[in-house]
């Protein structure tokens, strides 16, 4: 099961996240916060005809926290706010297990790898954290 | 001590968890009830449940008595003198909110001073930060010294001629230290403040005379203390308790009720309104009689002997930092606080459940300690009489394994 959860790529990301930095002019900044856990983040996004041109988050949290959003803003670059919220409601379906076909889930690129949090209910706030600040952003 | 021998009057620790045998160590959040609480609670719901106090039958006279000798057997247990002193609440929480509405409102004022410690959990602490508020009173903090505990300095510093209310943790959550209640009650007491100690860590693991700490007044919940959930206390001085309004009104706590006014019944009922947790205290007041049969002696001893092994096998893994694990054991319950170097709480906690192990992980209900330490969350490791040397074992041994899994090291 662990090693399911805590991959190289996990590992990866949470270790050295490419995207932990501030934005210069972000069009959005928006904080997401667990209160049962005292994870957060601060998400940067920076936004130009409907079209994410920049993101980058700062803040604290666990290595799927910090994983899951680095991931998230891997994808987010370049997608339009429309695809950027379509990804967002599929990660979080796959989530909550509603949505687990492979095929389908490929949209997600690294962030699929977060697949199995729907078997582990401690973890799943960790892993939508940035995903439901996103979605708050983006509505 | 590798085969606790209390642990099989714990039927729940029976249990496997992730396919290992539990290891149960949060107790600190709540314990595992024994047997003989769980039949408690079924024997007043099976044989005596009925509403006490009003009833003019039988069966509602029994369950009055299961209601107020559990009263009885908790004075004793605190050394109150006189059982009305003993107002059941829900949870500490709540006793510490009835403090905070019906005392605190009432007799704090713009400009007065309410003093906490840096150490309490958030029970002991928003419902004085929404009192101060409410009466632009002004809310200061006792800080540490390096070890963790009450830079007793500081109290002379923070409680002055303004101080009305000085709020204290007995026994820290997040580092287990045994404050000197006493001596922060004789500083309280000689500016004319009330001194409210917040005693969840330390009732059910030391003896406590309310009387001897000089608590004003002294708030605990039960399932903290082997007893279910949904069953507190606050112990109140008689004087003050009488001097202070309710602080929720309806059914059963009153004496007459007018159209337009309503006089009030006498202590302890007019802390309590509406129907009250009877199966909560019968369980209460089993779990009293569970601690005494063990003994604080032995639960100290358990707890110490626990503490004693723990910490220089901890301290052999150069990546675990320890809080609050300086000072001597005498001063300390059976809390340990620490996280593993570069590992977030929150993974530590998902790799020691892959273990069977439980702890907790986070910020354990004080978020300014935690600011003060200057760290996000620690993970809590809390012992009680049930647990063996054993589970400390599975507890290294799964620590052992966290910066693997993590692919921090080979």
């Amino acid at each position: 099961m662990l090693d399911d959860i805590y991959t190289e790529l996990i590992a990866e990301h949470s270790r050295t996240p490419e995207h932990r930095h501030h934005l210069e002019n972000p069009t959005f900044t928006e904080r997401g916060h667990n209160p049962s856990c005292g994870d957060e983040i601060t998400l940067e996004l920076r936004v130009a005809d409907d079209k994410i041109v920049d993101a980058s988050f700062t803040g604290v949290g666990c290595a799927i926290s910090q994983a899951s959003t680095d991931m998230m803003i891997d994808l987010l670059k370049g997608k339009s706010i429309e695809e950027a919220q379509r990804l967002a409601n599929l990660f979080l379906s796959m989530i909550k297990g509603e949505v687990d076909d492979e095929t389908e889930l490929e949209d997600l690129e690294d962030a699929a790898a977060l697949k199995n949090i729907a078997n582990m209910p401690a973890r799943v706030k960790c892993a939508t954290l940035a995903w439901h600040t996103l979605r708050n952003t983006l509505n | 001590m590798s085969n606790n021998a209390y642990v099989r009057d714990f039927p729940i620790l029976n249990q496997m968890m992730n396919g290992k045998p539990i290891v149960y160590l949060d107790n600190g959040a709540t314990t595992q009830k024994p047997d003989s609480v769980v039949r408690a609670i079924c024997g007043y719901y099976g044989g005596c449940n009925a509403n006490p106090h009003r009833g003019a039958y039988e069966l509602s006279i029994k369950a009055t008595s299961v209601y107020e000798s559990a009263r009885d057997k908790v004075a004793k247990f605190i050394g109150a003198d006189n059982s009305c002193e003993i107002i059941f609440t829900k949870n500490a929480t709540e006793s510490l909110n009835l403090v905070a509405y019906s005392y605190g409102f009432n007799n704090i004022s713009a400009g007065d001073e309410i003093v906490l410690t840096i150490l309490e959990h958030h029970s002991n602490l928003v419902p004085w930060q929404q009192i101060a508020k409410a009466k632009g009173a002004v809310l200061k903090y006792i800080y540490l010294n390096e070890d963790g505990n009450l830079n007793y300095e500081d109290i002379d510093n923070k409680i002055t001629e303004k101080t009305k209310i000085v709020a204290v943790v007995h026994v820290s959550n997040v580092f287990g230290l045994i404050n000197d209640v006493k001596k922060v009650a004789d500083k309280a007491h000689s500016v004319g403040a009330v001194l409210v100690v917040d005693g969840s860590q330390s009732a059910g693991h030391r003896p406590i005379d309310v009387k001897a700490l000089g608590a004003d007044f002294f708030a605990f919940s039960g399932h903290k203390m082997l007893a279910p959930m949904g069953i507190g206390v606050l112990y109140g001085r008689k004087t003050l308790l009488e001097d202070m309004p309710p602080f929720l009104t309806g059914g059963d706590m009153i004496e007459y009720v007018e159209e337009q006014t309503t006089t009030f019944a006498e202590l302890p009922n007019k802390f309590e309104a509406g129907t009250q947790n009877v199966g909560g205290a019968a369980g209460l007041s089993a779990a009293i009689d569970y601690i005494e049969s063990v003994g604080f002696d032995e639960s100290e001893r358990i707890e110490k002997e626990l503490i004693a092994y723990a910490l220089p096998k901890l301290r052999e893994l150069p990546y675990i930092e320890l809080y609050g694990c300086d000072s001597k054991f005498n001063n300390k319950t059976g809390i340990i606080t620490f996280n593993v170097k570069d590992v977030h709480p929150h993974d530590v906690a998902t790799i020691l459940d892959a273990e069977g192990v439980a702890i907790r992980a986070g910020h354990h209900c004080a978020q300014p300690l935690h600011r003060y330490l200057g760290v996000n969350a620690t993970c809590r490791a809390s012992f009680y009489l049930y647990n063996s040397i054993d589970d400390v074992d599975r507890l290294i041994e799964g620590l052992r394994k966290v910066r693997k899994v993590m692919h921090l090291d080979a």
